[in-house]
């Protein structure tokens, strides 16, 4: 039972952070039907971002609270991969908006690979150490433990959800998103700036890939330029769990993607009596991902997405 | 390339002209290349390698215009199979069955006998090859069943999720079972012999080969293989593009709904794109392992699948001139480069700046955002028009407003 508690913990603070990096895919799916591949790779400039961020405070003004400087390095990261996430639809997406679909896929796969070259260049190749900024004092919640970073992040989480959603239900902006969402050319003969609402839903994804990047260095206290690929693409898995194009489908798709790779890392071992070892978390996601594309290709919250190639 | 024009169809005396120029000029350039030393053919070779990667792949994705991400999955399988079946490792592999259940390790000894459990199956390159291709093939087809039905951004990252897959798999099935021996890979993995003559050279030959009385490197040997491969390769896909199979592949790519209601059945006719794309991975891949003689999970990364799929989009989707272009271009000029920008930048700075592994992924980056930007079509596009993706012609404004 406590390994399951532990577990569940475990897959709560993953599975929030796929939440959030999944939002990014959602979104942008919904507003331009397209998957933006480098994703992934903005959670890895975020993270990045924000340790040199930690390291010019650790320099400048040291004696500051953890608290302080990760919401500083999470302040800083956030208009820096907004940026980025602005210009790769600048360069690689608005083109080739009318395109067919092979087109934009592959300027994203090139993308990508540039992110992570630029990152090698600038952060270096080795994996660089994330300082442990709060108390590695843990709490315990029935016989589990859980650390004080990994509360933050739970907190962060909700947080930046809940302020998605109120963002997307009670805004204009919100409003136009929807629209554009649902058909952008109308929504354009209604007066919305497209552009303006494609590009804002690429800066609001950014920021969540931003929180999740600093904070996935802070929980696993190493970061590397390759870090955004594995996340990137269980979020993506995540997404298309909870029915992509949805934003409540890519939250409740996070969480319990997490959650399952959690429990199944901590089960497979008993499961298939010692034969495969939790080294194989890494596959739930996937087997997941194909199975929900065999059964129900639409999610757990999404419409049906039929054949439209 | 105004001078050698490789179309077939509207030139053909030209054409066969210009292959023949290029055919002789292949034959002598590895007698030529070793004078500069045999590392310049081994580039070559691997080169080789993956311009058949490339022609596999472009029937996956320039055929049938469905993104395949993890390609190098393929050639790794390829590689792999080799490793088994072709090396000590088996032996090693009914040890640990041994040691994991006696009662199953001691059924297996007796069913393969002491000789494969102390020395590892070694089988030959007539039983590898087509076991290669077929592996590869059924792995393609499994891979391609749960989501051909679906969208192709679904396809693109499940063959993604794919390859990672596979290298968790190459890296940790060595442990209870020793399939893949881990991280350190497979070692001592059989040279390739045809009708006898070990294109690695004997055992203290010096890596030279001898046929009757004529003897050559080892590396050259192994050029003239692989060229033989991917001049079949390159034979066989473009027979295949002009083939009843190949037109359907194309009908697919433009518009998939028409060429529904034209009667193909486009589920059949994607999975066999995929199959058959896949087994020319598997092939390559069983090449590899025997040319390199060892095979690790490093080999099989993601940027692999990348930088196969940037040669297909470098050179023009769906022709095969042009993926050959591509393939020489990516896989050959890193190394050059490797040659001439190091030693450059020592000169200039007194230091590499960028050294040239990051310069190849740079490449390889900058080649598919920028052809699909500037020339979707790729460098050498298809003289026909109707052959080239429709990415190159005018773009319909219908698809993004259907949501």
């Amino acid at each position: 039972m406590e390994t399951f508690i532990q577990q569940l913990l475990n897959g709560l603070v993953l599975g929030s952070m796929y939440a959030l990096v999944a939002l990014g895919y959602t979104m942008v799916y919904g507003v331009l039907n397209l998957i933006n591949f480098a994703h992934g790779d903005v959670l890895m400039i975020g993270a990045m971002i924000g340790l040199t961020i930690l390291q010019l405070l650790e320099a400048y003004v040291p004696g500051l609270p953890g608290y302080v400087q990760l919401a500083l390095a999470i302040l800083g990261a956030i208009p820096v991969t907004m940026l980025v996430n602005i210009l790769i639809e600048r360069i690689a997406y608005r083109r080739l908006r009318n395109a067919p679909r092979l087109a934009p896929l592959i300027t994203a796969i090139g993308i990508s690979i540039l992110l992570q070259t630029f990152a090698m260049m600038i952060w270096g190749r080795s994996p660089l150490p994330f300082p442990q900024l709060l108390s590695s004092e843990p709490i315990m919640i029935g016989g589990a433990m859980i650390s004080q970073t990994q509360v933050l992040l739970l907190v962060l989480a909700a947080l930046a959800m809940g302020s998605l959603v109120l963002l997307v239900e009670r805004t204009r902006m919100g409003r136009a998103m929807r629209a554009v969402a649902e058909n952008p050319r109308v929504a354009g003969l209604m007066g919305i700036d497209t552009n303006r609402v494609i590009v804002a839903t690429f800066a609001i994804g950014a920021a969540l890939a931003a929180v999740a990047g600093v904070m996935w260095g802070a929980n696993y206290a190493s970061i590397t330029f390759t870090m955004g690929v594995l996340p990137g693409l269980k979020a993506f898995c995540a997404a298309v769990l909870g029915g992509i194009g949805n934003i409540y489908g890519a939250m409740i798709g996070g969480l319990v993607l997490g959650i399952i790779e959690a429990l199944g890392a901590g089960y497979i071992g008993d499961l298939t009596g010692g034969f495969l070892g939790s080294h194989y978390q890494d596959i739930f996601a996937f087997v997941v991902l194909i199975l929900v594309l065999t059964l129900r290709p639409s999610g757990i919250m999404g419409e049906r997405v039929a054949d439209r190639a | 390339m105004a001078l050698l024009t490789f179309d077939t169809q509207h030139k053909p005396r030209q054409a066969y002209t210009s292959m023949a120029i290029v055919l002789v000029l292949l034959l002598i350039f590895p007698f030529f290349a070793a004078q500069f030393g045999n590392s310049w053919v081994r580039i070559i070779d691997i080169a080789l390698l993956y311009i058949m990667l490339a022609l596999g792949l472009n029937i996956v994705v320039g055929f049938a215009g469905l993104l395949d991400l993890g390609y190098i999955a393929f050639f790794a399988v390829g590689a792999y199979l080799v490793g088994l079946f072709s090396s000590p490792q088996f032996a090693a592999l009914l040890e640990s069955v041994i040691y994991y259940s006696p009662a199953i390790g001691e059924a297996l000894v007796a069913f393969f006998g002491p000789e494969i459990q102390q020395n590892g199956i070694h089988l030959s390159l007539w039983a590898i090859v087509p076991l290669a291709a077929l592996s590869a093939a059924l792995c393609g087809a499994l891979l391609g069943a749960p989501t051909l039905k679906l969208r192709g951004d679904y396809l693109a990252i499940v063959t993604l999720g794919f390859g990672e897959i596979i290298r968790i798999f190459m890296n940790n099935l060595n442990d209870p079972i020793n399939f893949t021996n881990g991280p350190q890979g497979i070692n001592m993995i059989d040279p390739i012999r045809i009708f006898g003559v070990s294109l690695a050279g004997e055992a203290g030959s010096n890596a030279t080969v001898h046929i009757g009385s004529y003897a050559m490197p080892s590396v050259n040997a192994y050029y003239f293989l692989f060229l033989a491969l991917v001049i079949a390769s390159i034979f066989i896909t473009g027979r295949l593009q002009h083939s009843r199979l190949g037109r359907a592949w194309v009908a697919i790519r433009e518009d998939e709904i028409a060429a529904k209601a034209m009667g193909i059945n486009t589920r059949n006719v994607k999975l066999l794109a995929f199959a058959m794309g896949a087994s020319f991975g598997g092939v390559a891949g069983a090449m590899f392992g025997a040319f390199q003689g060892f095979v690790s999970p490093e080999s099989f990364s993601l940027t692999e699948s990348i930088a196969v799929l940037a040669m297909v989009v470098l050179g023009g989707i769906g022709h095969i001139p042009g993926v050959v272009l591509g393939g020489v271009l990516l896989a050959a000029l890193p190394e050059v480069l490797r040659h001439v920008v190091d030693p450059a930048q020592q000169a200039l700075f007194g230091k590499v700046i960028i050294e040239a592994e990051v310069l190849r992924q740079l490449l390889y980056g900058l080649a598919l955002v920028l052809i699909m930007l500037v020339r979707p079509a790729g460098l050498w596009p298809s003289p026909n028009k109707e052959e080239r993706p429709n990415a190159a012609l005018a773009r319909d404004d219908e698809e993004a407003s259907t949501t």
